[in-house]
């Protein structure tokens, strides 16, 4: 092993001589109290070191050791509930095994625990053929997740030896023979370098949409399985709380949290609240599929920047199994802070705003993650990774480079908007500024799914907003009043679509989610009635009387009537309510 | 050999720039170690190493570099990253910026020795924070609901009464129907005599000295000492809260003359700048403040921040308040314009906001109608502000009835609930009061945020 001598220590920058032999993205020891450290640059026998811990009281002189391995997750039973730092030490056992309240430094403690015994239920036999990404045999790690214990990449042969029964993750479940002859033990827990995307077949085209039961988001601004999206999160619009929305109602299975440069009692209500939170999917916790990765802002900065590699090498090694993953990072503009700080200790050249000049590059790797494959393995399974990625702009100014650099990335934009928030309208995503390049390619599933006009009534309603805003800064002017009767529709029926479609209230239990069908539906009722108010002011019927009529009442409501009823019962009735209204008005 | 090097002393200063001096020739010197510093006249000084090299240590001088040479000065490296001794006897004291005492009592015999620059928390150990801090202050206690162990920040601009408001909740703040210990950590950076004399004043009138412990950098004590200053504060918070089961208060003021001194050094050592020339790291270094406030599992005690930032030309946006609100949980922001009316304290509430409001209303906490009868008031507002707009182009007659008394709602808030004197100590149920007798200008088919049962039982019947 490589031992060297640190020669300078500036901040979570250590440099060391004496490194030859040592690679690229190593893990190093720093110091006698053996800091975890990556090299960040290597120059002859000189090494730059980032360090995950705080450095103060370390010496030129103390020695630095190489483990001969880049920074790795180790993948495998026991990820499930945990909630790590960013180098994937897991705080719970920190916390009992310190007995204290902070983090020390220098703690070690493996990342998936060593003690436990998993239930191992083998799925091959001996003398089947099995290849790299083939399922060996399945451990049901939580109630809501049978984790399937896959053969690593780059193994392939025929299976000597395989067992059944409790293992803990460091004991051989199997053995294959490869070609060669060679005998390859297998262990449930794997490791892969965080940094190296993990490999799959093919990737496949978005034409899923991910449902997460969000109206403004599923029907307005749809987000693909596999795709990537940014939120901005300007102070007090409501970012968390959307997050949280995404995390509890997305269909898929895995939920990978990451808490990139959080603020510490934010991940705590994430860590106290997800054990609570009932699974509408399983009927279990959400927690039991969960995985949270916390890095408070005042944590190591260093820790920071590898923490969202972590969490997608984590949700990467979830897609092989065939499952689809969540990965919500919040915030990316707080990891690509890390990498100027890191990149400023390095006195490298800064790029626009200090940044570095590899920002970009770095953003499109890894939203580059993201995406629906079929995985290795012979089965063809399929799986994906949708990305969900929080830019906090300064100054709410987009044209910042983490924010400029991500939008021209990912396909999806979901604009929250601060004044919004004010105005109580939530969830606070501005309709004229979010925009969803995936729609055409998500237009198929919806319009097989819902109604075959789901496309048009989509259009047709984002279509009044637009006019919305426009008409808006007339009647800022004039007054409603002056305005042709034919608009003061579209303003009526556009407050309705704001007030009654796209707020959506998180705490209330029956709206917090509301499935494909029942949006589809909604918006079919309000354009309904907007074509039919049209038809009516045609014919003579006056606008402030359409504005009155009641079942503008029971449009208010249908948010909250739980879908079973509200399909079968309500919304039948509410169409039959406004034919009946509007031929009244006409009639009149 | 450790021993010894400790007593060596070097001579071997090469370069002194603004406040860094660089020594040359040192052997074994530690990252962040603390350094004592002997001017050629004689004189004490502290130092902090902000790079350890092979031979070379680059030094900050807390009392900055004038009168230092680079023949005559000297050098000791003390072996010890920056501490302060700790004790019960701290409260109703006052110290300088460093942790001097300056009230011409005795020396503090510590309890214990505690890192100033103390542990990040680990996010599983905390608590949510859950109880409702009363401050008295219609504007933050209705409104922008303080809780233990939050950390709020007050924005304001040069010219604006923050000071008063600071006084104000640190002598007002309490936690209803308990007897618990509450203690108050005041921490001044670079603000003017006058302002210091105030602060004291105020605490000694009121007795709220005897549970404070009081540290005060003024503006033209070293500006690099201001670097210490909360640390110092922070870790004596902690300390209270943590092992002596007190609620700590932590007023700090002024974070835009901690981050003017962030930004000498960073300048001083060339660093890459930032926006505006703030260093890239100021995001995490604010963090390390400010995110030790919080609750944790097994201790009594919590650290509650108050830190007060004047934002230059009274820009949301600039470096100071963005990163800041980025990293507290919400903000009270002074208006200029409510400050020129006369309104005090002039806090804006539209822009106002407090993350954690809701863990601490409502029943047990405050009144079962407090954030329903807040969220009807808080949009009426809203509206009737955005009205005023409206008026300054078609003028009053325009409008309609409901408008009119939309309008008139605004003005209304900004004098009875907004405005209150400098001792007014509200409780909340003065204050939720104040709000149902604001509605009832309002119509009553208005106030759709209010369940029915709560409007029959609070709304004054006209």
């Amino acid at each position: 092993m490589v031992l060297g001598k640190i020669v300078k220590i500036a901040g979570p920058v250590v440099v060391a001589e004496g490194m030859k032999g040592s690679q690229m993205y190593e893990v190093v020891k720093v110091g006698d109290e053996k800091l975890t450290g990556e090299i960040i640059q290597l120059k002859d026998d000189r090494a730059v070191i980032q360090v995950y811990e705080e450095t103060a009281g370390i010496k030129p002189g103390e020695p630095v050791e190489g483990t001969g391995a880049p920074l790795s997750a180790e993948l495998g039973p026991g990820m499930l509930k945990a909630i790590y730092d960013g180098i994937q030490r897991p705080l719970t056992a920190i916390e009992s095994e310190t007995g204290d309240i902070f983090i020390p430094r220098g703690v070690t403690v493996p990342s998936l625990p060593r003690d436990i015994k998993w239930e191992f239920v083998p799925t091959v036999k001996v003398g089947d053929y099995v290849e790299g990404g083939d399922v060996i045999g399945t451990v049901e790690e939580t109630k809501s997740i049978v984790h399937k214990i896959l053969v690593p990449v780059g193994i392939s042969g025929k299976i000597k030896e395989i067992k059944s029964g409790k293992f803990t993750v460091e004991e051989t479940v199997a053995i294959v023979e490869t070609e060669d002859g060679e005998e390859k033990e297998i262990i449930m827990m794997q490791k892969w370098p965080v940094r190296k995307p993990r490999p799959y077949k093919e990737k496949l085209p978005p034409v899923i949409p991910l449902i997460t039961g969000q109206r403004v988001e599923d029907t307005f601004f749809g987000l693909a399985k596999g795709g990537a999206a940014a939120i901005p999160g300007p102070f007090g619009s409501g970012k968390t709380v959307t997050q949280h929305q995404l995390a509890k109602w997305s269909d898929v299975d895995v939920v990978v949290y990451i808490g990139c440069g959080e603020r510490g009692n934010e991940m705590t209500e994430v860590i106290e609240e997800f054990p609570h939170l009932d699974d509408i999917k399983t009927g279990n916790k959400l927690m039991d599929r969960t995985i949270l990765i916390a890095n408070t802002s005042n944590m190591p900065v260093a820790a920071r920047e590898a923490s969202v590699y972590t969490g997608i090498t984590i949700a990467e090694y979830f897609r092989d199994m065939g499952c689809g993953v969540l990965l919500t990072a919040d915030s990316t503009s707080r990891w690509a802070e890390a990498m100027r700080e890191i990149s400023g200790r390095l006195e490298e050249m800064p790029g626009e705003e200090g940044y570095p000049a590899y920002l970009a590059s770095r953003l499109a790797q890894f939203y580059e993650r993201a995406g629906r494959v079929t995985c290795l393995g012979k089965e063809d399974k399929q799986g994906f990774v949708c990305i969900v990625g929080a830019v906090s702009p300064p100054g709410g100014d987009f044209s910042e480079p983490v924010t400029s650099n991500t939008l021209r990335i990912v396909k999806v934009f979901w604009a929250l908007d601060a004044n919004l928030a004010r105005r109580r309208h939530f969830p606070a995503i501005n309709w004229l500024q979010s925009y969803s390049l995936y729609l055409d390619d998500i237009s198929g599933w919806w319009e097989k799914n819902t109604g075959s006009d789901w496309r048009e009534l989509r259009d047709e309603a984002m279509n009044l907003l637009q006019k919305e805003a426009e008409l808006q800064e007339i009647v800022q002017l004039v007054g409603p009043d002056a305005l042709p009767d034919r608009e003061r529709v579209i303003l009526e029926i556009a407050r309705m679509l704001r007030e009654d479609f796209l707020q959506q209230d998180a705490f209330n239990e029956i709206d917090s989610y509301c499935s494909p069908m029942k949006q589809y539906t909604m918006l079919k009722i309000i354009m309904t009635l907007y074509n039919r108010a049209l038809n009516a002011v045609e014919k003579g019927a006056d606008p402030s009387d359409i504005s009155k009529i009641s079942v503008k009442g029971d449009i208010a409501k249908m948010k909250y009537i739980p879908e079973d009823e509200f399909l079968n019962k309500v919304a039948p009735e509410i169409l039959e309510k406004i034919d009946k209204e509007l031929d009244l008005l006409v009639n009149k | 050999m450790d021993a010894i090097e400790k007593y060596v002393e070097y001579t071997s200063v090469s370069s002194v720039a603004g406040p860094l001096l660089i020594v040359e020739g040192v052997k074994g010197v530690a990252y962040g170690e603390i350094v004592n510093i002997t001017c050629p006249d004689g004189e004490k000084r502290t130092g902090q190493v902000l790079e350890a090299r092979d031979d070379i240590a680059v030094v900050q001088v807390f009392e900055g570099t004038t009168g230092l040479s680079t023949n005559e000065t000297r050098v000791r490296f003390t072996g010890e990253t920056a501490k302060i001794g700790v004790s019960p006897e701290m409260l109703g004291r006052i110290f300088n910026g460093a942790g001097k005492p300056i009230d011409g009592g005795s020396e503090i015999i510590p309890e214990k020795k505690m890192d100033i620059n103390g542990y990040p928390l680990n996010p599983v150990s905390r608590k949510s924070p859950n109880d409702f801090v009363q401050t008295g202050i219609s504007t933050i206690d209705g409104t922008n609901t303080l809780v233990r162990g939050q950390k709020l920040p007050i924005f304001s601009g040069s010219g604006l009464p923050h000071n008063q408001l600071a006084a104000q909740i640190a002598r007002q703040a309490k936690v209803r129907g308990e007897g618990e210990q509450f203690a108050v950590v005041f921490a001044a950076m670079g603000i003017t005599a006058e302002e210091s004399n105030y602060f004291m004043e105020e605490f000694k009138k009121t007795g709220a000295l005897e549970k404070a412990v009081v540290f005060i950098n003024l503006a033209d004590d070293p500006a690099i000492e201001r670097i210490l200053t909360p640390r110092i504060a922070l870790t004596t918070a902690e300390y209270l809260a943590y092992e002596k089961d007190m609620h700590v208060l932590v007023i700090l003021t002024d974070i835009t003359n901690y981050c003017e001194a962030l930004r000498e050094i960073a300048a001083a050592r060339n660093e890459v700048p930032g926006r505006r020339g703030y260093p890239g790291y100021m995001y995490t270094d604010l963090a390390t403040l400010y995110e030790r406030a919080g609750r944790v599992k097994g201790r009594k005690g919590t650290v509650t921040q108050i830190p007060i930032l004047t934002m230059p030309h009274d820009d949301i946006t600039h470096p100071i308040p963005d990163l800041t609100g980025y990293i507290t949980e919400g903000q009270i922001v002074l208006s200029r314009e409510l400050n020129r009316k006369g309104v005090y304290p002039p806090v804006d509430v539209l822009p106002s906001l407090s993350r954690l409001a809701g863990n601490g209303q409502g029943p047990g906490k405050t009144r079962e109608d407090h954030s329903k009868v807040i969220s009807q008031v808080y949009a009426a507002y809203a509206e009737g502000r955005s009205l005023r707009d409206l008026v300054a182009v078609v003028g009053e007659e325009a409008l309609t009835e409901r408008d009119r008394a939309y309008l008139k709602l605004a003005e209304e808030f900004e004098k009875k609930f907004v405005q209150q004197g400098k001792d007014e100590d509200r409780s909340i149920e003065e204050t939720l009061d104040i709000v149902w007798e604001l509605l009832t200008i309002l119509p009553r088919e208005e106030l759709k945020r209010i369940p029915e049962e709560l409007i029959e039982k609070y709304l004054p019947k006209k």
